[in-house]
């Protein structure tokens, strides 16, 4: 059995065959992060103790033969933005580097209950700010398929941590991309889920109107396996659905013919890399050969969405980045880095006296023409496929000088959170020299990731990308 | 534009080095002459969507719930006294 | 040079729910050990989100009815965004563009005259933590309690229709009355559920429009001293007036020991809040029935009610006035009215027996009351022809008590009072005493 390549169906299947215990699983996770996140860095902090402690607990109820828990067993990994009570929880930055949460959030608490093991809280740019991992107060999270390249932010260390096999899955958010961005750059699946539809309750806030917490796993019936677990209402978020789904693996099956994809012709410009776009083309050919109609459309205000962006989610960040003032946990706030100290600055800016209108109030605006491209397309596809950068992973260091031209990498996955609609990335093979990952992301409309699954697990099992593990 | 990168930091309670305020001037002024392309837009009867759920009155009845112990509060904080926060005395009133 | 008062009133009344504004802790904070009463969203920590008490916004809006606002149906949260160590979101959750309640007024009696005094609005709002000023092993600190943030806040603004300190008094007075009428906070100000801040200046005679400044007033924690301070105010601002300077637009506090307002070191800006819509609380929207029954439910106001006692029950206004200082007292006076129907007893008397005597309204049901009133009131007159016969008995039973009395000892009388009254108990002792004395004469 190749650890690499182990999902969470496997390994339910591995205890249910008593092929394995918990704490052979959860000791091989360990002994591989011992191995090779002194190079990857993708852990901030390893909960080994605490791991054994859970495993034993559940071995206990696997002997018993109870393994009905429908997590039962599985090991992960959490953003280390998701607070945990009793265990260090830092944003990876220097202001929080000694900060030991009092509760969990929802999250945290129903994975907990699912019966997950903690294997630790993963790296990620600072505070969520950041398209490479490169903003990250403890170093940067290593793309396990070549380290020279960034794994994409800001979920850098949950994408790259899955990729390498160091947790089968992890948590993550996503609020211009942070999500799909690392997944699409390591191979593996990245859920953005709809706004509204996972609670944000115990999720150190980015930009309040715009964070999806969502999930990175090795295939989508992994991803809807989660979902099952995170999604719903909770009593604690104001801003969630209080429908609830039965199960997210209904009609994954299925298959797509007949099926209307879209996609949108800002999406795919002659801007873009050569691979990236030879890759998307490959995978609309898929599409087509799996039985879908493939439809132009437009999503006219697309290139307005990293404008609109770097107002509301600045101008929200500076708001929520008020509280750490060192008085009741934390260091002072000389501890904030450069980029943290940008978008709070942008923020405040884009909020003052006198520029509220032209900047905060236009971008809400600019926000309804937004929503509104997507609410037209949707009544005439069932979804939409696009890249999710239009370049490769770059190399450390390449965009570091030049701030805007980081925020420029958002430019394919902004609208999706100004509108809030949900996006699915799936690996959509690799380029060829050096050998990195490319992705491909399907949009839906609210509440729609019971398709977005649909459509992923078809082109997943009909191209097989997720087999491929890099060589560590 | 010319965004006044000490008067920002004083608003957003951060402190920026003397030598870092060109830098930052820079940035910033770099990002919002990019912002400043929403300009192009004719919103003037466009609504502002300040939320997309949609939603409308999400109450919760008034029923308590336990609270975190005094302890629990403090967990984290640097200076403490007679179970209260420490914080050095700030000269102006708020 | 005669100047005109021109007095604004900021007040916050804190209000009585059993959990605080967006979470669950207790709102309850009065003699709690410090930080026993807070969770992730009243301290402010990583990753807490804010859920709406619903009871807290039907009390702000029954207060902006009471106050004869409009209410806007459609109304939303925003962040007022300001550092303070008191503050621990580093933001307060507050009502901006549109509050809940707004244009209203209160009419309030002074000298016998009534004035309308504009409402300009009333929102709701989520109060701070306490911070308190001490040394501690000889450094200057600030202690913090955040037991108190997130309580839930009415925040009410007058328009500058107040001219002095009596008219503040009358004013605050009046709308302390009405909230607690509503049952919907103890306003009490030495407690701190409620606090007010007068914004004073003066406007010189035949000037039109408001004075070029206001100076803020804090720090004051009882209506006397409201007086006092706009006292002060008056006679400092004059002062500088008459000397041809403008007085500075600044924030003063109150200093009750002194008895004067000290200038508070000015900040070099004014406030830049940045509001902008709470993203994480949806909008809120009233329909006209669920107005109309939050209004159904605010009960008779103290004004109308000393009005219609005038009116209905013929009492003097003063005397009414003291019967609604509390709502449970009017509703034990007119429980006794009621009652005092069925027995002949007036409400005139069941006034006067109410605020000439200690009557303890906890102990003495309002039928009792009435009882007790009809037995005082039926010491009637009575018949000569049979009151006669009986003193004359007791005179001639009690010799040596006559001697006494016209011998100069004339104390004697209450003994010969109270043998008679053993006999005739309904008799009025005023009318026994005349009648002996006249035939001791």
């Amino acid at each position: 059995m190749n650890i690499q390549q182990l999902t969470i169906e496997s390994i339910l299947e591995g205890y249910r065959n008593k092929d394995f215990s918990v704490t052979d699983v959860t000791k091989m996770y360990l002994d591989r992060i011992k191995q090779y996140d002194a190079t990857l860095h993708t852990f901030n902090t390893v909960t080994e103790e605490h791991a054994l402690h859970d495993a034993k607990r559940l071995d206990q109820m696997l002997t018993n033969g109870d393994i009905s828990l429908p997590l039962f067993g599985i090991p992960l990994a959490h953003k280390d933005i998701f607070v945990t009570k009793g265990i260090r929880t830092t944003a990876s930055s220097n202001v929080l580097d000694d900060y030991i949460p009092q509760y969990d959030g929802t999250v945290v608490s129903r994975l907990k209950n699912a019966g997950t093991v903690l294997l630790g809280k993963l790296n990620c740019d600072a505070w969520a700010h950041g398209s490479s991992g490169e903003n990250s107060d403890f170093g940067p999270a290593k793309n396990p398929w070549n380290t020279e390249y960034i794994p994409g932010g800001s979920s850098s260390g949950s994408a790259a941590s899955v990729a390498a096999g160091l947790t089968p899955v992890s948590s993550g958010t996503d609020t211009g991309g942070s999500i799909r961005l690392p997944a699409s750059f390591t191979n593996t699946v990245g859920l953005k889920p709809t706004y509204g539809l996972v609670s944000r309750y115990g999720v150190m806030a980015m930009a309040s109107s715009l964070d999806s917490i969502g999930h990175f796993t090795k295939t989508v019936t992994d991803s809807a396996l989660l979902l099952n677990v995170t999604a719903g209402p909770d009593g604690f978020d104001s801003t969630l659905r209080q429908e609830k789904e039965n199960d997210y693996l209904e009609n994954m099956k299925k298959g797509i013919k007949g099926i209307k994809l879209g996609i949108p012709k800002e999406y795919v410009s002659e801007g873009m890399e050569k691979e990236v776009k030879q890759k998307f083309e490959e995978a609309v050919k898929k599409f087509e050969k799996l039985g879908a109609e493939i439809v132009e459309v437009s999503l006219p205000h697309t290139d307005y969405g990293i404008a609109v962006y770097y107002i509301i989610q600045p101008s929200e960040v500076s708001s929520n980045l008020a509280r750490y003032d060192g008085i009741r946990f934390g260091n002072p706030r000389s501890s904030f880095g450069d980029e943290a100290k940008r978008r709070i600055m942008l923020g405040t800016f884009t909020l003052s006296s006198g520029y509220y209108d032209a900047y905060y109030k236009k971008a809400m605006q600019v926000r309804t023409l937004i929503i509104k491209d997507y609410t037209n397309t949707f009544e005439k596809v069932d979804a939409l496929i696009a890249p999710v950068s239009p370049t490769l992973p770059w190399k450390f260091g390449a965009k570091v000088d030049n701030p805007l031209a980081m925020y420029l990498s958002d430019a394919l996955t902004v609208t999706i959170n100004i509108a809030g609609i949900p996006s699915l990335s799936v690996p959509a093979g690799f380029s060829s020299n050096p050998k990195l990952p490319i992705g491909i992301q399907i949009m839906g409309p609210h509440f729609s990731e019971k398709k977005l699954f649909q459509i992923g697990y078809a082109f997943e099992q009909e191209t097989n990308y997720y087999m491929e593990v890099p060589e560590l | 534009m010319k965004i006044d990168v000490k008067h920002i930091a004083k608003l957003a309670n951060l402190s920026v080095k003397e030598d870092d305020i060109s830098r930052f001037e820079k940035q910033l002024s770099d990002i919002v002459g990019y912002i400043d392309k929403l300009n192009e837009l004719d919103t003037k009867d466009t609504p502002p969507t300040p939320q997309v759920t949609g939603l409308i009155n999400v109450f919760r009845p008034d029923e308590t719930a336990p609270s975190l112990t005094q302890e629990e509060s403090l967990s984290n904080a640097k200076k403490k006294h007679n179970g209260l926060f420490v914080v050095e005395q700030i000269l102006e009133e708020k | 040079m005669n100047y005109t008062t021109i007095i604004g009133l900021e007040i916050h009344v804190e209000l009585n729910t059993n959990t605080k504004m967006f979470c669950r802790c207790s709102a309850n904070h009065f003699g709690a050990e410090p930080n026993t009463n807070t969770c992730p969203v009243c301290l402010g920590l990583p990753g807490a989100l804010p859920v709406t008490n619903k009871k807290a916004i039907e009390n702000c809006i029954k207060i902006a009815q009471a106050l004869n606002c409009s209410i806007n149906t459609d109304s939303w949260f925003e962040r007022k965004n300001y550092f303070y160590p008191d503050l621990p979101k580093g933001f307060q959750t507050s009502q901006y563009l549109n509050p809940f309640g707004f244009k209203g007024y209160l009419d309030i009696k002074v000298k016998d005259e009534t004035k309308r005094i504009g409402i300009t609005r009333v929102h709701m709002e989520e109060d701070t933590g306490k911070n308190t000023h001490t040394t501690v092993d000889g450094e200057k600190v600030s202690l913090l309690d955040f037991n108190r943030s997130g309580v839930p806040l009415v925040e009410i603004v007058t328009e500058p229709d107040i001219h002095s300190g009596e008219e503040a008094k009358a004013f605050l007075t009046e709308l302390q009355k009405i909230v607690r009428y509503l049952g919907v906070s103890d306003a009490d100000m030495e407690k701190g559920n409620m606090r007010l801040e007068p914004n004073i200046s003066l406007q010189k005679e035949g000037e039109k429009g408001l004075p070029p400044y206001k100076v803020e007033v804090k720090n004051i924690n009882s209506f006397r001293f409201v007086d006092k301070a706009i006292q002060f105010e008056e006679k400092r601002q004059a002062e500088l007036l008459n000397n041809g300077e403008i007085p500075a637009q600044e924030t003063r506090g109150w200093n009750e020991n002194k008895n004067e307002t000290v200038s508070q070191r000015s900040k070099e800006e004014a406030h830049d809040y940045r509001y902008f819509p709470e993203p994480d609380i949806p909008p809120i929207h009233f329909t006209d029935s669920e107005i109309n029954e939050l209004q159904s439910q605010v009960p008779e106001l103290p004004i109308a009610k000393t009005d219609r006692y005038v009116n209905e029950y013929a009492l003097p206004y003063y005397d009414a006035e003291i019967l609604t200082r509390e709502k449970s007292l009017a509703d034990y006076f007119e429980d006794a009215v009621q009652d005092g129907k069925k027995h002949d007893v007036t409400p005139k008397q069941i006034a006067n027996y109410i605020i000439n005597k200690k009557v303890d309204s906890e102990k003495t049901v309002p039928a009792e009351l009435v009882t007790m009133i009809k037995q005082a009131s039926q010491k009637v007159t009575v018949d000569s022809s049979t009151l006669t016969p009986i003193i004359e008995k007791v005179l001639s039973e009690n010799p040596k008590v006559v001697e006494d009395y016209k011998g100069g000892k004339v104390q004697v009388i209450g003994f010969l009072i109270g043998q008679t009254k053993k006999q005739l108990p309904e008799a009025d002792a005023g009318q026994i005493k005349s009648t002996i004395e006249s035939l001791l004469k």
